[in-house]
């Protein structure tokens, strides 16, 4: 692992910040010029319960979180029992010396630093709620970063809430970053110092899948959301709620995800761009819609993040168990596109195309993302997307003599309309007729499930994009996988001699042809997913008929790690 | 200006003949005819039941969605295009059985829809099972011994559930059927109107006859304000006792009259801008 990755680890009950804590000091990198993975695990609890989030601080990219910690900050007992496996070689240990906290079974190549900072926060506002502002200016102390910039984020964080709340966690992170500077004088490093560069810098965004997923949305156009809110997708529906009257779209939070679904059916049907976005067990209800929108031929984005299954299971998890779920749901045969993003900046570009493909194909899309896409937060310089144009394929607002909203059409693409414009048509659910007229018939029924599939030929033909590869044109090892397994095999990948990596976006239709022609060079196949089955594995076995060697398969609910890759990679190269 | 020749499509109606589903279809286009409804201002929605065939005779754009989802597909048009007259035709199987939490929060949020519910208190479709209005002790295919259930009523809970009116009507009496859906349309908020409609082939006891018998009119003078006297009313069902007319009105503002976004013209019709949506990004930088 190339060591000019810093990472921090902050613990915590739920209730106590980490979130917020976190997400602070990566955007103390960011500003400073560095690249950021924030890496969060929580449990489905408001109060109570363990959570960490991993902030990693880099001058290059860095994409993935990490087994070892450089610098612990643990706010209680329970963070130091669980992490204290995990320091790196020249560690700190950050934690309130003012509580009862025993650090017996700390390593003793841990730098013990401890602040009093339950007794700082009551001093400079006494209040709990500021012992993680002032455990910020500790850690920005230890790693030599810039207490003016950690002021400016604590100015805009708390602005809302008044001068008083600004002055007090202002004075609570200078007192706590006083403390560290004066009494820890041999533990200060230099890795968050600003880098030189910094004049005319504009910094990178901090960002994750679900921003993006809203940000994506609203930049393409988006007029209409229904969403039940669902881990971990939820905070879609914040962010996209949050700026509907100053981009003009409606967002709505239905009773249920059928309600969801049919809504933004029928928003789309009347012209609107429409989305809903659920997790697995939401998709299971919405499963009678997704072939309603194929079989009436509306245009809709559905974005599905992932966490583990069956049932309730963990749901504040990772997994990639619905992947064959979504390539199969519903009865019968209809065309669907479906696409996975590998980041945050993939889910951006991905939620946009999605939009112009529902459109071009009057079909559903649905994006795949995972729960660490959803809320792990990575750097990204600001999203630019110059080439994108709405695109809103056959749809026509104006009167048409003769008008027939299913007519025969050799890219099985007919002509749409919207209620309103006196174009009469039936969007019925019902086997139909060219006009949308119910039609039981035998060559009518043949007619009709051959236009509508023959949109997957056309999307293949048109829009379907290869598989990206990292790493060497041919190497020893070829890793394929997907979703946010990207991040952390592109990250092993620097510390990997003889490998590289084949990134699949495109489910449906799947690119068949050409991930025969990259995996055709490799030497050995090595399969990564998080599912207990290998559901990947599954649909490039039925697409291509090309023997993978071996899968690796975490189904635990947490991310894979860099080093497991490497671990695997060097298991295999053993075994030779 | 809709001409009844305008509503004509190239199918006949396919339900029994007797079918209370014929008077509501005709009384529908009386009432589209009457107030100029086409093509160019409204949509109908339907469920799936006997009712549901109704896209099929009525040339006016449509959506058929699927079993109980007809409300939800109503409710996303309507949102987006608050221009449109929107109709949502269901069955009480569909409404107030698979559909029945969508009734709720329909109401609830009063969305400015016109429901007419084709109540024959069975599943006829699927040939003659009980439904959630299907009285106690009826004896259907799903319930050989009588029906173990009792059924609901479903004005009340259109009612309490917060719909702005509030109506049951009778299949067999057209004229005054036609002037309810207008009555309904012009309401701004959610209208539900119940219509009783005999299953001539699997309810010999609901039959046009018994309604005849049974049916009467709320009094002139009779005020749809009172909330609580339209529950009590609205639960009066009984020989010579089931009451017919407007139960239940309030003024209380539309789902659609409280979305700022759509105060000066329909959504659908506000060209896109996202030239701003760049400043979004900076918020986290």
């Amino acid at each position: 692992m190339p060591n000019t990755i810093i990472s921090v680890k902050i613990g915590a009950e739920a209730g106590q910040g980490v979130k917020s804590a976190g997400l602070m000091l990566a955007k103390l990198a960011i500003r400073s010029g560095y690249h950021i993975y924030n890496h969060i695990e929580y449990p489905s609890l408001i109060k109570g319960g363990h959570n960490v989030l991993q902030v990693n601080i880099s001058k290059e990219e860095v994409t993935a979180p990490r087994k070892v910690n450089d610098i612990l900050i643990a706010l209680n007992q329970d963070t130091i029992n669980k992490h204290v496996t995990e320091f790196a070689g020249e560690a700190g240990l950050i934690y309130d010396s003012e509580a009862k906290i025993d650090t017996s079974k700390v390593p003793s190549t841990v730098a013990l630093i401890g602040v009093p900072l339950s007794k700082i926060a009551k001093e400079a506002g006494n209040s709990d709620l500021l012992i993680n502002t002032v455990a910020l200016g500790a850690v920005t102390a230890v790693l030599g970063g810039n207490l003016i910039i950690l002021n400016g984020l604590i100015s805009e964080e708390f602005g809302s809430k008044g001068d008083e709340v600004v002055k007090v966690n202002v004075t609570a992170a200078e007192n706590g970053f006083k403390f560290v500077t004066e009494n820890y004088k041999q533990h200060l490093k230099n890795s968050l110092s600003p880098l030189e560069s910094l004049s005319n810098f504009v910094p990178y965004m901090a960002i994750d899948g679900n921003e993006s997923v809203a940000l994506g949305a609203i930049s393409a156009g988006l007029q209409y959301a229904a969403i039940y809110p669902m881990s971990p997708i939820s905070n879609i529906l914040a962010v996209l709620a949050e700026n509907q009257e100053k981009y003009g779209y409606i967002y709505k939070q239905p009773e249920d995800e059928l309600s969801a679904i049919n809504m933004a059916i029928g928003a789309s049907y009347a012209g609107a761009r429409a989305m809903t976005s659920t997790s697995g067990g939401g998709f299971c209800l919405m499963t009678e819609g997704y072939g309603l929108a194929g079989m009436t031929e509306t245009p809709l984005v559905i974005i599905e993040g992932m966490r583990p299954g069956p049932a309730t299971c963990l749901p504040t998890w990772s997994d990639q168990g619905d992947l064959q779920m979504i390539l199969n749901a519903h009865q019968g045969d209809f065309p669907r596109i479906v696409l996975a993003a590998g980041d945050a900046k993939e889910v951006f570009e991905l939620t946009m195309k999605a939009f112009n493909l529902a459109d071009k194909y009057q079909t559903p899309v649905v994006l795949i993302i995972d729960k660490n896409i959803c809320e792990n937060a990575q750097s990204f310089p600001l999203y630019e997307y110059p080439e994108y144009k709405i695109d809103r394929g056959k749809l026509n607002m104006q009167k048409i003599e003769g008008y027939k909203r299913y007519a025969s059409d050799p890219e099985g693409i007919s002509q749409r309309t919207i209620p309103g414009v006196g174009n009469f048509f039936i969007a019925n659910s019902d086997e139909h007729d060219e006009e949308g007229y119910s039609n039981e018939e035998s060559d009518n029924r043949n007619r009709m499930m051959e236009k509508r599939m023959t949109k997957l030929k056309t999307c293949k033909e048109q829009d379907m994009e290869k598989p990206q590869l990292f790493g060497p044109e041919s190497a020893e090892i070829t890793i394929v996988s997907w979703g946010s397994n990207k991040g952390t095999i592109t990250q092993a990948l620097k510390s990997l001699e003889n490998v590289n990596y084949v990134h699949i976006n495109w489910m449906s239709p799947f690119p068949a042809e050409a991930l025969t022609e990259m995996l055709s060079k490799s030497k050995y196949i090595l399969n990564v997913e998080c599912n207990y089955t290998g559901q990947m594995e599954r649909l490039i076995r039925e697409n291509t008929k090309i023997n993978i060697n071996e899968s690796f398969l975490k189904y635990d609910g947490r991310q894979i790690y860099p080093e497991e890759i490497i671990d695997k990679v060097n298991n295999i190269r053993s075994k030779k | 200006m809709t001409k009844m020749t305008d509503l004509q499509t190239p199918h006949s109606p396919n339900w029994c003949p007797g079918c209370g589903d014929l008077n509501i279809w005709s009384s529908f286009k009386n009432a589209a005819v009457q107030e100029g409804w086409d093509s160019s201002n409204t949509a109908i929605i339907a469920g799936i039941g006997c009712h549901g065939h109704i896209v099929n005779f009525v040339k006016i754009n449509s959506f058929e969605g699927l079993h109980g989802r007809a409300l939800p597909v109503a409710t996303g048009i309507k949102m987006v295009n608050n221009r449109l007259n929107v109709f949502v035709f269901t069955g009480d199987g569909d409404c107030f059985g698979e559909g029945g939490n969508h009734f709720i929060h329909t109401c609830r949020r009063n969305h400015d829809l016109t429901v007419l519910i084709h109540d024959n208190s069975l599943y006829s479709l699927t040939t003659g099972q009980t439904s959630p209005l299907t009285a106690h002790g009826f004896k259907t295919k799903s319930t050989p011994q009588g029906n173990p259930d009792e059924p609901f009523n479903p004005l009340a809970l259109a009612i309490i559930s917060g719909a702005t009116f509030v109506a049951r009507a009778y299949a067999g009496d057209m004229a005054k059927l036609t002037e309810i859906i207008v009555e309904a349309n012009k309401h701004k908020g959610l209208s539900v109107i119940d219509i009783l409609q005999p299953c001539v082939t699997f309810n010999k006891v609901c039959t046009h006859a018994f309604y005849r018998e049974n049916i009467y009119y709320l009094e002139e003078g009779y005020n749809p304000s009172d909330k609580q006297k339209a529950l009590e009313r609205a639960s009066e069902f009984g020989e010579k006792k089931i009451p017919l007319g407007i139960f239940y009105k309030s003024d209380r503002p539309s789902y659609e009259e409280n979305i700022s976004q759509i105060k000066e013209k329909p959504l659908i019709e506000i060209p896109v801008d996202r030239a701003t949506a760049g400043e979004l990004f900076k918020k986290y930088t």
